[in-house]
């Protein structure tokens, strides 16, 4: 392990561009950390750490000068890969047929500086839904293959956090190109440098860096034992699928349906879920039509109309299929859990609906049934 | 092989105008739609005014007058396609906050020789009156849907025009939320998108232009802006406006009136 200095993670920043990498990280735009182009650690929060309840956001200045004391905002990253509107293909009439054209640009080459180990999850469980043998999205998969990853490692938590629950953080274990701690101890303000691949190596070995010594190694442990040992909320995963699966009629779905407004803001925020609509458009020609994808919910009401009627009218059964969708039936599609703790659609619910809570709730009612 | 086309009418009942005026508003694409559709009947645009059946109509504004209900019907027999644009014409517009009112005393306040006016007690959308085949909505309404519409009918499939919340849309231009970051009322979970949530991408909360969605649940929404610590006023106002007549908006405006 490294330790490396303010002024060569700047120098990190430059080197990445002049390998024509789009360097991403947090920034904060309307009060709220997001993630954008960013060309210099100036562009970083620097200072700023967030407060977050159900239904509740806010940022407040701290009185150090952190750069990642805050976490995980309403954006995810999976903006960059799988974008929230994408022209899949454009055709032209020609005489009395058409003409098919292939509309994908020059695809950007990025590289995503403070990803959160959930949000790696995150990224991973997506791999699985866009690139999984029986179905490959080709613009997903050329984007992923050259994203330079520096994830940074948690040293506090957000009120709705939950990763620690879900295995998934605040530590992240493999999968990145390099790996950032931040330490800020009485005077000292520096990071621990994890190698995670031969490229993230490779660009290491042109900043200036020095072994990091033991008790730098424990200053970084102990940041992130912080985070842990900061984390409230929590969700007992133990036969969740069953639990699910066995309640399907339970009346606590009505319950959370009266406060629930089906406004699709939690699937939206999430960083693994993954549904979209597609839609043709034409011009007033007829001659020019193209064909758009777009992220869509299973909050929707039109998501679930098929040929014959809508087979998810109530917001009951909407609200049950998130859910469900999220923490069993995940499982069974892809063998791992669709939710990786970040607390996103808790913060950004407008009405706080907490799913946390809401396990916990059906946990707990006599009216459950535990098969 | 030369295809007539289709004959377009548009008309007006108790409004300001401006619903009317987005399709002037198109500039760049007025011309396409002169390509597609005669146009036959526009008062406002044209002097030519030929007569029905048309194939489809635009109707702006609501009814107010027993002269718009008779012309409603009217034009109800002309049209092949009736479609309704903007708040006035699906849901009553800003001038059905007088539905709350006694109109003749309004009457009696504003005109001189209040005899002479003949009015309807409440504003009411083109629906309450004769059957409608599509209602765009907006207030006023948005010039891309509205060519959204014809274009669709032109070009015989379905118009993208989708009924969900304003978060979606709001949500997938990357704004940070208003209600959550900076406690603001905000209408948007309960309000049909089609704004492409215009109000929150300038920091302030939706006030629900587009009407209802199509599953609004405005009582959690209102019981959040109770927690929020707004009080009953506010929350009856801000579910009175433009769509106050849209009868989920309607109803919430009411629970909060005492
Ligand atoms: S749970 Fe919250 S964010 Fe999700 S649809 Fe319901 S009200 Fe909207
Ligand atoms: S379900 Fe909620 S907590 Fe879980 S990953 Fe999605 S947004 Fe995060
Ligand atoms: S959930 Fe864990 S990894 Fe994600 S932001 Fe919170 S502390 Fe960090
Ligand atoms: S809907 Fe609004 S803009 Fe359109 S005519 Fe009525 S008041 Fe005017
Ligand atoms: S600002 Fe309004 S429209 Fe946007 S997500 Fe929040 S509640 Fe929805």
């Amino acid at each position: 392990m490294k330790t490396l200095d303010k002024i060569n993670l700047e120098k990190l920043i430059g080197i990445l561009k002049q390998e024509n990498y789009t360097v991403i990280g947090p920034v904060i735009k309307d009060g709220a950390v997001v993630y954008d182009e960013i060309d210099s650690i100036k562009d970083l929060p620097e200072g700023w750490e967030d407060e977050q309840e159900a239904g509740y956001y806010r940022l407040k200045k701290r009185n150090d000068n952190a750069l990642f004391s805050y976490v995980v905002g309403p954006q995810s990253w999976k903006k960059f890969l799988f974008p929230q509107k994408l022209k899949l293909w454009q055709a032209v009439r020609e005489g009395r047929g058409f003409n098919i054209e292939n509309s994908n640009s020059a695809e950007p080459k990025y590289a995503f500086l403070g990803i959160r180990s959930c949000e790696l999850k995150a990224v991973f469980i997506q791999d699985k839904v866009f690139d999984n043998g029986m179905f490959a999205d080709s613009y997903y998969n050329n984007i992923r293959k050259n994203i330079f990853i520096i994830s940074v490692n948690c040293t506090r938590a957000a009120g709705t956090c939950f990763c620690v629950s879900m295995k998934t953080g605040p530590k992240a274990k493999n999968g990145f190109d390099l790996a950032l701690t931040e330490v800020i101890n009485n005077n000292e303000h520096y990071f621990v440098l994890e190698q995670g691949s031969e490229k993230g190596t490779e660009i290491a070995s042109k900043l200036e860096t020095n072994d990091a010594d033991d008790k730098q190694i424990k200053a970084a442990e102990a940041a992130v034992k912080n985070a842990e040992l900061n984390m409230k909320r929590t969700m007992n995963t133990a036969g969740i699928k069953e639990l699910l699966y066995n309640n399907h009629d339970h009346p606590i779905w009505s319950q959370i349906a009266s406060r629930c407004l089906s406004c699709a803001n939690c699937t939206m925020v999430c960083p693994t879920c993954f549904c979209s609509n597609i839609e043709d458009t034409t011009d007033l020609t007829g001659n020019h039509t193209e064909r758009w994808r777009r992220w869509d919910s299973c909050f929707s009401l039109d998501y679930s109309k098929v040929a014959g009627g809508n087979f998810r009218t109530s917001v009951k059964a909407r609200y049950r299929q998130w859910m469900t969708h999220k923490l069993a039936s995940w499982i069974d599609q892809f063998g791992i859990s669709g939710c990786v703790g970040c607390g996103r659609c808790i913060t950004w619910c407008p009405v706080g609906i907490d799913l946390t809570k809401e396990v916990e709730n059906l946990r707990n009612s006599p009216k459950t049934i535990n098969k | 092989m030369a295809i007539k086309k289709p004959k377009l009418a548009v008309f007006k009942m108790s409004s300001c105008d401006g619903c009317q005026l987005s399709l002037l508003d198109a500039e760049d694409e007025l011309l396409d739609v002169l390509g597609g559709v005669e146009l036959a009947y526009f008062p406002e645009a044209s002097s030519k005014m030929m007569k029905g059946p048309y194939d489809i109509g635009l109707v702006e504004g609501s009814i107010t007058t027993p002269r718009n209900v008779e012309e409603i019907r009217q034009i109800r027999k002309d049209c092949k396609i009736l479609i309704t644009i903007g708040a006035c014409a699906t849901a009553g517009g800003i001038q059905a906050l007088r539905n709350w009112k006694d109109t003749r005393e309004f009457t009696k306040i504003v005109y001189a020789s209040p005899e002479y006016i003949s009015t309807l007690d409440r504003s009411l959308p083109v629906s309450s009156f004769v059957h409608v085949d599509y209602e765009l909505r907006g207030c006023p309404i948005n010039k891309y849907q509205l060519i959204e519409v014809l274009n669709a009918f032109l070009n015989r499939r379905k118009p993208n025009i989708p009924s969900y919340s304003v978060c979606i849309d709001c949500k997938l231009k990357g704004n940070v939320c208003v209600m959550t970051s900076q406690n603001q009322m905000c209408l948007g979970p309960v309000t049909h998108t089609g704004c492409n949530a215009l109000c929150p991408s300038y920091n302030r909360g939706c006030f629900g232009c587009y009407g209802p969605m199509d599953s609004p649940n405005t009582s959690a929404l209102a019981s959040q802006f109770k927690q929020m610590g707004y009080g009953k006023f506010d929350i009856m106002n801000i579910f009175r406006s433009y769509n106050g007549y849209a009868e989920a908006f309607r109803k919430e405006s009411e629970a909060n009136e005492k």
